[in-house]
């Protein structure tokens, strides 16, 4: 039936080709494109230390991108994300009084993300409901617990040694979180792109019932997922809490839309199907280094949150602009 | 009840209401239509007859303004039309009640009547009480004993069908297009629309009556068209044909299709399945499978043949009977259960539900084998690769390349790929639902020729179509099933084009009717 | 009127009279006339809320900008009324509601011509909209000394013993009644939301239909913002932030199908009173206000895992058996 003749290629394009084509090549020229310009808007850019603090606008949000990151290819949200590390540094802070040590500290943070993902991931796949809906809901749950646990008070107190996770340094400018952004970034990329689950992943987010048909335990692989978002906002709880020192019930307010706004920068289909970690991980380095270079221009807080909300629908409508104007 | 002798059939007289010339319509990887012509005399009825895929519904939607055709020609009267939007043609006076649900849940019996173009009254604000009483009206027209203020969601499927003829009523229709109007319909139900039909007939209305029921065309049609694989076979008046007339034009392939010749040998028994049932989809299944065999399964459609075969795959659960492979009882929870234990599943809706169409043809054919391919949970791209290129060589797969996304390829490559996915995981048993619908004549070759190979190499395979040739080309036996029932077995020399129609409809059975006729 | 009341209102009101009645066995100065229209003008803005919000999620749609959109429209109107002192009330209402209206045809556009998910617009424009805030006001805030006494006046003063504001809530509640039970608009939004594909058959624009819903609640919410700055007296970059999720809150407890297309006015109405009367007896009966939004996202969870356990479908019928009893 077949002749050697017409033999199928593997590849239409080499892989390289294919990459440098991509939307991750894009986004990286414009990345260093923002660096260049940073570092002649501002005389300080340019200094290591400024630069490693820099990367604090990042890290945090990034560990919990890269988990979003599959939910969103798997066709998923969690909008929860930041409540979750506001319910896990209550947790920790109220864990104080019982003197559980640094290494109890951080299993109450991640042990309580855990609980978190695993609440969400049941309602979407033990009840089938809309994932959106659902972490609306325990958006106000989580976070509305710790308004109970700490009204207008905060915890403060944490023991000198956790502080390492949010202020420590492995080497001269390279800080503990970095590092461990870095090593999630390689696991998160291993996991999505090189593994039987991160495949299970992208056609779930193509097609689910396809992927049901095919033999996946879509529901299965979809609780993974919250399970895996909840622990990393609880990482991210317990470095941003060691960092900043102190729990209130107002920390971590709006990460939702930062990190969604990350993940899809990166090249996500926020529909589902597509995206890659290389993409989320240099759209964690464009969205930090916006914001350093706009508050190294004395640009506030909230009126960054603009641009943040402009990225997150430019991004998205643009591509589809160019479609309609190319007909 | 006997046919009423149409004084107009002979020659059709008069001037046609609608006429489509040169209709054509093309979706990726299929012509659903090409250059097909129609048209529709006032006070007639008109038959469009054709086997699935051959391009009924796209006619009803291309006449519905659903659709835009890619060429082609539309007149009114004479006066040439464009669609645009539904509204358009509903304005027209082209109405449809459609096979597919266009209801909606939620409103009122009225308000599905009537949305689009309510009556309104102060304020512009719609007016219920005359809406009301207007579908009263209509409603009472086809002895339809609904209050138009019903939410739609109270009502039995029949009942929601009689909203739906309501609605296409609710305009002042020239072209009423019926697209199966009986499939949902009870003994006495159908009576009843077919009086209407005769009424809509004397009013001087055109009707395009979509049938898979023979009986019911030779009863009310006054002339038929027929369209096999999205091209017009035959046009003309019913009182010149008989019904092997039209089965002939309908599967008019019987004649230029070859099937592969295959010896009737075969195995030991590998699938066992006694007193099956669902709650609401199929009762009392027993069928028994032999390796080598190609078991069809025709019926027509939502006869719950694919209902049946999905509960096999563990997509829906049975609430009772049992399941046996190779003698061994086994419960199937998930289709990952059903894979392990042997059995896929190559479903109809090939683009929901067989193919993932945005990955490429590799990760496609591997993602029910990844088990294989991979170590240690690990992806190997290079064993990927080996094994699609293995079943893409061996089903002939035409493709640019094989990390090509599926949705780019043609519907009849699409099905290919959709085989090898399941060939690869070394199955026992393999279900095909309707494989080649909507594909190629080559490909449908091509994948006929392969389940030849396969039978042979000692696979069993169980194969539902709704296409008679298909049928009694493939198998070595055959199951008919109807309303969730399995109808009947035939085999051998009882198996034949009548006797599958008679069987599937359940007209003039030989044994008593088990389910038609439903005492109200 | 005869189906106005279907399961969900009827167990809603039953809810609330007992709720009430729970309230008043401890605490009978609850339930006096003076304190419930209180209750009840609290809640008015909640009200008006969940009117748009339901007619955007019976859409198939989500608003999350509303609070924003009230925000930055209630610092207009506050900045207006400084810079213009004498300018009549109904040119402040006018411009309240013109302006809501143009931020929710702004999302509408977004979903309509470009088909981005509803959740990632008004997530975006949520932002957008409260840092626009900033930008305007300098991060400043509006006090009461500054607005005149008309402005301030105007939701305080009382009809028939019920302050404008309320009598708002109500008028706004009858006019969408009527919109969705009587206009070929509000019929659709039902249309769109429950059967899209369905909707295409009989002539709708699906988009078209969900833009307008979301420009219903972008005047809506427009409103809100003047009557809640006037009220609290005060405008400044984070008021009523978190707002839209109480309002979705409403929705979904008063039965608004996230799905779309299912669900009533009215249930939304009483949602929102629920919500309303848990809050302000939350103080009466000695609880934190802490505990508020613990409990409005509970109560999401809670009504959304309600509403899929009553909405579920069921298959199809082929075997007439199972029509048969289907039809008994």
């Amino acid at each position: 039936m077949s002749d050697t003749s017409r033999r199928i290629p593997d590849r239409l394009q080499s892989p390289g080709l294919k990459a440098l084509k991509s939307w991750e090549s894009l986004l990286l020229a414009v990345a260093i494109a923002i660096f260049i310009t940073n570092s002649f808007l501002s005389p300080y850019f340019l200094d290591a230390w400024n630069l490693s603090d820099a990367t604090f606008n990042f890290t945090e949000k990034a560990m919990i991108a890269f988990a979003m990151a599959l939910l969103i290819i798997a066709g998923e949200i969690d909008l929860s994300v930041a409540s979750i590390i506001a319910l896990a540094s209550t947790a920790m802070g109220y864990a104080l009084q019982f003197d559980v040590g640094t290494w109890g500290l951080v299993a109450i943070g991640l042990g309580t993300g855990l609980l978190c993902g695993a609440f969400n991931g049941a309602l979407v796949t033990g009840l089938g409901l809309p994932s959106i809906v659902v972490t609306i809901g325990t958006m106000s749950l989580f976070r509305g617990i710790s308004y109970i646990v700490l009204g207008d008070q905060g915890f403060r107190g944490y023991p000198p040694e956790f502080s390492f996770f949010g202020q420590g340094y492995v080497w001269w400018v390279i800080s503990f979180e970095f590092v461990l952004f870095a090593v999630l970034a390689l696991i998160y990329y291993v996991v999505l792109h090189r593994t039987n689950f991160g495949r299970a992943i992208y056609a779930i987010g193509n097609n689910p019932t396809g992927a049901l048909f095919s033999g996946i335990r879509v529901d299965r692989v979809k609780f993974i997922l919250f399970l895996l978002t909840g622990l990393m906002a609880g990482v991210a709880a317990v470095c941003l809490t060691a960092r900043l020192g102190s729990t209130r019930p107002t920390i971590a307010l709006g990460w939702e839309l930062e990190i969604v706004t990350m993940v899809v920068l990166g090249g996500v289909n926020i529909l589902g199907g597509s995206g890659s970690i290389p993409g989320v991980v240099i759209a964690a380095f464009v969205i930090g280094l916006v914001t350093f270079g706009l508050g190294l221009l004395n640009v506030p807080g909230i009126v960054m949150s603009i641009f943040i909300g402009g990225l997150l629908i430019g991004v998205i409508a643009l591509p589809r602009l160019w479609a309609m104007w190319r007909g | 009840m006997q046919q009423l002798a149409p004084t107009s059939t002979a020659g059709h007289s008069g001037d046609p209401a609608l006429t489509l010339s040169g209709i054509t319509k093309t979706f990726p990887g299929v012509k659903a239509l090409n250059a097909v012509s129609l048209e529709l005399y006032p006070g007639q009825v008109t038959a469009l007859i054709g086997e699935n895929g051959a391009g009924k519904s796209t006619i009803v939607k291309v006449l519905t303004g659903i659709y835009r055709p890619d060429a082609g020609q539309m007149s009114v009267d004479g006066q040439p039309v464009r669609f645009n939007t539904a509204q358009d043609a509903t304005e027209t006076g082209i109405t449809a009640i459609h096979q597919e649900t266009v209801l909606f849940d939620e409103l009122s019996v009225a308000e599905n009547i009537f949305i689009g173009h309510a009556p309104r009254g102060r304020f512009g604000l719609i007016d219920t009480a005359r809406m009301h009483a207007k579908a009263a009206e209509i409603l009472d027209r086809i002895d339809a004993p609904l209050d138009p203020a019903t939410p739609l969601k109270d009502l039995g499927i029949a009942n929601k069908h009689l909203v739906a003829i309501a609605r296409a009523l609710s305009v002042d229709a020239r072209v009423v297009i019926m697209d199966e109007p009986t499939a949902a319909l009870s003994q006495k139900e159908i009576e009843e629309l077919y009086d209407l039909v005769e009424r809509l007939k004397s009013e001087g209305r055109s009707i395009l009556f979509i049938s898979h029921k023979f009986d019911e065309i030779f009863r009310i049609a006054d002339r038929y068209v027929v369209f096999r694989d999205g091209e017009h076979v035959g046009a003309g008046s019913m009182a010149d044909v008989t019904e092997a007339d039209l089965v002939q034009l309908m599967v008019g392939r019987a004649v230029d299709q070859i099937f592969p010749d295959r010896p009737h040998a075969t195995g030991a028994e590998v699938l066992r399945i006694d007193n099956l049932a669902h709650p609401t989809e199929f009762e009392d299944i027993d069928l028994t499978l032999n390796a080598g065999e190609i078991l069809g399964v025709y019926g027509l459609v939502g006869a719950g043949r694919s209902e049946l075969m999905q509960a096999i795959f563990g997509i829906t659960r049975p609430s009772g009977g049992t399941i046996r492979i190779d003698g061994v009882e086994t419960v199937i929870r998930s289709p990952a259960d059903a894979i392990a234990r042997g059995i896929v599943y190559v479903p109809e809706d090939r683009g929901k539900q067989g193919a993932i169409l945005g990955l490429p043809i590799f990760q496609n054919v591997t993602l029910p084998s990844l088990g294989r391919t991979s170590r240690a949970g690990f992806l190997r791209l290079a064993e990927e690769f080996a094994l699609a290129r293995g079943y893409a060589d061996r089903l002939d797969l035409r493709a640019a390349a094989l990390d090509q996304d599926v949705g780019n390829l043609s519907g009849g490559n699409q099905q290919k790929v959709v085989i090898a996915k399941w060939l690869a995981t070394k199955p026992k048993v393999i279900i095909l639902d309707e494989p080649t619908k909507g594909i190629d004549i080559g490909s449908k070759a091509a994948v006929h020729a392969f389940m030849a190979e396969l039978a042979a190499e000692g696979l069993a395979v169980i194969m539902v179509s709704s296409e008679i040739p298909e049928i009694l080309g493939m198998s070595d036996r055959v199951i008919v099933m109807r309303e969730g029932l399995i109808a009947t077995e035939l085999t051998g020399a009882d198996l034949t084009p009548e006797t599958l129609v008679r069987h599937a409809a359940g007209i003039r059975s030989q044994a008593p009717e088990r389910a038609a006729g439903v005492v109200q | 009127m005869r189906r106005a009341l279907t399961s969900r209102e009827a167990l809603l009101v039953g809810v609330i009279l007992s709720l009430l009645a729970l309230i008043a066995s401890r605490f009978p100065a609850f339930v006096r006339p003076a304190n419930l229209v209180d209750v009840f003008t609290d809640t008015a803005p909640l009200i008006i809320l969940a009117l748009g919000q339901a007619v955007v999620i019976l859409t198939r749609c989500i608003d999350l900008s509303v609070a924003s959109n009230l925000a930055l429209t209630g610092m207009v109107c506050a900045m207006l009324n400084v810079a213009y002192p004498g300018l009549p009330i109904p040119v402040i209402l006018l411009v309240a509601l013109a302006l809501g209206a143009l931020l929710g045809a702004f999302n509408g556009v977004l979903v309509w011509t470009l088909g981005i998910p509803p959740i990632v617009v008004t997530l975006g424009t949520l932002t957008i909209y409260r840092g626009l805030i900033f930008v305007m006001s300098d991060g400043e805030w509006v006090n009461a000394h500054e607005m005149s006494a008309a402005f301030t006046g105007f939701p305080r003063a009382e009809i028939f013993g019920l302050p404008v504001l309320a009598w708002i809530a109500i008028a706004a509640t009858v006019v969408l009644l009527i919109v969705v039970a009587r206009t070929p608009l509000g019929r659709a939004f039902y249309a769109v939301g429950g059967n899209p594909n369905a909707a295409v058959y009989t002539g709708l624009d699906v988009g078209k239909t969900q833009f307008w819903a979301f420009v219903l609640s972008g005047t809506l919410s427009g409103l809100c913002g003047y009557l809640w700055v006037a009220r609290y007296a005060v405008a400044y970059v984070d008021i009523a932030r978190g707002f839209e999720l109480e309002v979705v809150a409403a929705c979904v407890i008063g039965g608004i199908a996230i799905a779309g297309g299912a669900g009533t006015i009215m249930g939304a109405v009483l949602g929102a009173l629920f919500l309303g009367i848990i809050k302000n007896a939350l103080p009466v009966v000695g609880i934190s206000p802490f505990w508020q939004l613990a409990i409005s996202g509970a109560a999401i969870v809670i009504a959304v895992a309600f509403n899929a356990r009553a909405g579920r479908r069921k298959g199809r019928l082929i075997l007439k058996r199972a029509e048969r009893e289907a039809q008994a």
